[in-house]
């Protein structure tokens, strides 16, 4: 078993991406604006999505050129998710520009239809989400598909779908095969989500045209590879939410003085904040694996992912939990903005499959058979 | 020839000229090692005429793969670990020429064997406050010796060690200390096996008694002994990391193998426990990787600072975790007789063995608490904990 050779440093090219995603984060979504959108029960920002996908260029990343993309891959998403963790931002960018891409690029993409739809995702001109539930993990059983009752005309609900609020049209998996529903013609029900910046929905289709773009066997097996491009590159997500808590809690120990010393100064704190470090310097040696092992298409590509995951997981959860703790009162009140690094953390550990879920991949990757 | 940058083209040409010359098959394993040194090919950073080129020493580990492909001997770093990680630089950095020219050949070569004559009874994690005594000698200007060391690992294979003792202990603890090359047969030396859990000898007591160190084999200034110890210490700690291992490489190596060969033994606990290792041990892995690729590419990162520790960490795991899997057979261990290894070798050990040595790793080199300060003060800038020792005499300090 082994392992191919992976670059799990940043190029330049990506650090410059990097930079302009930040900035715009940090003018546009600081977290006292993420956290007041988010009480309206209405978190997206459409300008600042547009901004990002449209102008600098995060829409298509993953998109050929020849479809309108930028070519580019999943070292680069994952460089955008890295920085959307840190900021918490309320975007479809997951959902839209990663699941939904992956998932079309493993149809035929020589169909009008899958190409045209693409180029309209690439150029940030079409916010399209797959309707199926957040928790949906690689290598477990698809959800059952929704009916067509004739003519493309589906039926079904689907629970749990994350960001359909912000999309225009939605993927839907139906028993014909891939299909895409403007999202007007379904209707949706918010659920009240743990997770402020990532919002849920019941999906509910009642007779909804839909386009179909690929047959039942083509369309399960790309949402079966989509998923894991999406699980990999949530480690990314996951390493962006675990550094930011990283760095504010540091930043508030070394200012926050108790017993006439920086409460920094106490060992019991500097050995947690060492060994958080530790989590989050090994969290990104795992997130750049599995971009880098899904960007070269490595062989062992699932594996890395599993293995990603079933690491930043936990990672991002612990360091958004001790980022809580380590703040005292201030970290369990509204306006300091951990609790909503915590929930995404927390919401971000059942996305795509818990770390336990990886693990058992893991288990079959490397063969290591449960008794 | 030392203006120009050496590349990985330069050296790799050498090399091809070295095993030209001094074909591997044919050649004994001593020729060809001092070929390889006098070629500059040892360790490939050192200036020319010590074993080096002055070239980057990233391009150390195109070297070594290209001669081990060769099948060229190597010169067993692992019994020559403390000389080649921590006398070797610190005498490239400290010595005069003489002692550079005189130490830095046979200790590559590994004719002479170092040990570390550092730690103390009474200073270990506190290691400035150790209590060794040197005294110059009026007459001959020679240095005398006089204390105890402890947890030597080599004493009793050392030719040479690297000393550290006080010569002023008027002055506060840092200040007095002097850095010594201490010969380990000298009269005087006694070095004194001393038995640890393991059952073996792998360290020693080794006490000094008038020992006589002539002022030649002193490194550095007279009293600046603790700037060249922490040259020597920060080796140490970034020895570790730089090496590549394959996935599944290292401690989870033996465990995964008897979990697949012998299925009787698995439990659903036990499996848990196990997934949540490898994936840790091979998150591991990815980490080290990406420190190597780092100092290769010139932009030397943090992480190494945290190799260690969570080395440490996961070899403890592992092992404890190999015994239990191992059910009756956990219960048995292979031998207690008293022995006295040159080396420390993790392989071809029974897992007892390996559970008992790795509760080692978190002390050896520094202790995972005295590591876990150092990350957070230097990494995360996190402020020291208030200290009053610094400025007292090191005699009217508690001890
Ligand atoms: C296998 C092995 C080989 C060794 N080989 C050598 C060798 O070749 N040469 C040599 O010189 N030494 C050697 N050592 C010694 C080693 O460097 C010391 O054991 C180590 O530095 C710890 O010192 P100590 O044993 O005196 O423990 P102490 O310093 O007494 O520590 C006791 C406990 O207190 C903790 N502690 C101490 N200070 C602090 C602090 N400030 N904050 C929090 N916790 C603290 C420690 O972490 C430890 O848990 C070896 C040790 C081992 C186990």
């Amino acid at each position: 078993m082994t392992a191919s050779t992976v670059d799990l440093l940043y190029s330049e090219t990506e650090e410059e991406l990097r930079s302009a995603v930040r900035s715009l984060l940090a003018d546009r979504c600081d977290p006292a604006s993420v956290l007041a959108r988010a009480e309206t029960g209405d978190p997206y920002d459409p300008a600042l999505s547009r901004t990002l996908g449209a102008d600098i260029g995060a829409a298509g990343l993953l998109v050929p050129e020849k479809l309108g993309g930028a070519g580019a891959g999943h070292r680069e998403a994952a460089v955008v998710l890295e920085e959307l963790g840190r900021a918490v931002a309320p975007v479809p960018y997951l959902t839209g520009s990663v699941l939904a891409v992956e998932i079309l690029l493993g149809c035929d993409t020589e169909s009008p239809d899958v190409a045209a739809l693409l180029r309209e995702i690439a150029g940030g001109r079409r916010t399209c989400v797959p309707a199926v539930p957040l928790t949906l993990a690689p290598g477990a059983p698809l959800p059952r598909p929704v009916h067509d009752v004739g003519g493309g005309r589906l039926t079904g609900t689907l629970t749990s779908v994350a960001d359909a609020a912000a999309a225009d049209v939605l993927l839907v998996l139906a028993d014909t095969g891939l299909h895409v529903v403007p999202a007007a013609s379904a209707t949706l029900t918010a659920a009240v989500p743990l997770d402020l910046t990532r919002p849920l929905a019941t999906v509910t289709l009642d007779a909804a045209p839909g386009t179909r773009l690929a047959d039942a066997a083509t369309a399960r097996a790309a949402l079966a590879g989509a998923l894991i491009g999406a699980a990999g590159l949530l480690a990314s997500e996951q390493l962006g939410i675990a550094e930011w808590c990283l760095t504010e809690t540091v930043t508030h120990l070394r200012a926050r003085h108790q017993f006439n010393r920086p409460v920094g100064s106490f060992q019991a704190l500097k050995h947690r904040l060492a060994r958080l470090w530790l989590d989050v310097a090994s969290a990104r040696a795992a997130a750049r694996a599995a971009a880098d092992a899904l960007a070269t298409g490595a062989a062992d590509a699932p594996l890395t992912v599993a293995v990603a995951q079933a690491h930043c997981s936990g990672v991002a959860v612990r360091a958004a939990e001790e980022c809580v703790q380590l703040h005292g009162g201030i970290g369990m009140t509204w306006e300091h903005p951990a609790h909503l690094y915590l929930k995404r953390a927390k919401a971000d550990s059942l996305a795509l499959g818990t770390a336990g879920h990886h693990r058992g991949l893991v288990a079959d990757f490397a063969e290591l058979p449960a008794p | 020839m030392t203006a120009t940058v050496m590349t990985a083209e330069h050296l790799l040409a050498r090399v091809r000229d070295l095993l030209a010359a001094h074909p591997p098959a044919t050649t004994p394993r001593a020729d060809f090692l001092r070929a390889r040194f006098d070629a500059g090919l040892a360790w490939v950073h050192f200036p020319e005429g010590l074993g080096g080129l002055d070239a980057p020493r990233a391009l150390q580990a195109v070297v070594d793969a290209e001669l081990e492909a060769a099948g060229a001997p190597d010169n067993d770093p692992r019994r020559i670990g403390i000389g080649l990680g921590m006398a070797a630089p610190t005498i490239l950095a400290y010595g005069t020429d003489e002692q550079k020219r005189r130490f830095l050949r046979p200790l590559w070569l590994g004719e002479e064997v170092w040990c570390q004559l550092f730690s103390e009874p009474g200073a270990g994690s506190d290691l400035a406050a150790l209590a060794t005594r040197a005294v110059r000698d009026e007459e001959g200007g020679d240095w005398v010796v006089d204390g105890q060391k402890v947890w030597t690992s080599s004493a009793h294979t050392a030719r040479w060690a690297i000393l550290i003792a006080r010569t002023d202990p008027t002055l506060p603890k840092h200040q007095g200390i002097t850095y010594f090359l201490c010969d380990m047969h000298a009269p005087g030396v006694e070095v004194r096996p001393l038995r640890q859990i393991t059952g073996e000898a792998e360290f020693n007591e080794v006490f000094l008694t008038g020992v006589r160190i002539p002022d030649t084999h002193r490194l550095g200034a007279v009293g600046q002994g603790w700037a060249v110890a922490r040259t020597t210490l920060m080796n140490e700690r970034v020895a570790i990391g730089g090496m590549r291992v394959p996935r599944e490489g290292g401690m989870i190596a033996p465990v995964a193998a008897t979990w697949r060969e012998r299925p009787a033994l698995r439990t659903h606990a036990l499996h848990q426990r196990l997934l949540e290792l490898w994936v840790e041990a091979e998150v591991a892995r990815l980490t080290g990787e990406r420190l190597r690729q780092q100092l290769a590419a010139g932009r030397p990162g943090p992480e190494g600072s945290g190799m260690k520790l969570t080395f440490a960490r996961l070899n403890q795991e592992i092992s404890a975790l190999e015994v239990e899997l191992l059910a009756e057979e956990g219960l048995l261990y292979e031998d207690w007789t008293l022995r006295r290894p040159e080396i420390v070798d993790f392989t071809g050990r029974d897992a007892g063995y390996r559970y008992l040595r790795a509760k080692g790793n978190s002390i050896e080199g520094g202790t995972s608490e005295i590591l876990l300060n150092i990350v957070a003060e230097r990494v995360l800038g996190l402020p020291t904990e208030p200290r009053d020792d610094k400025d007292t005499p090191w005699k009217d300090l508690l001890r």
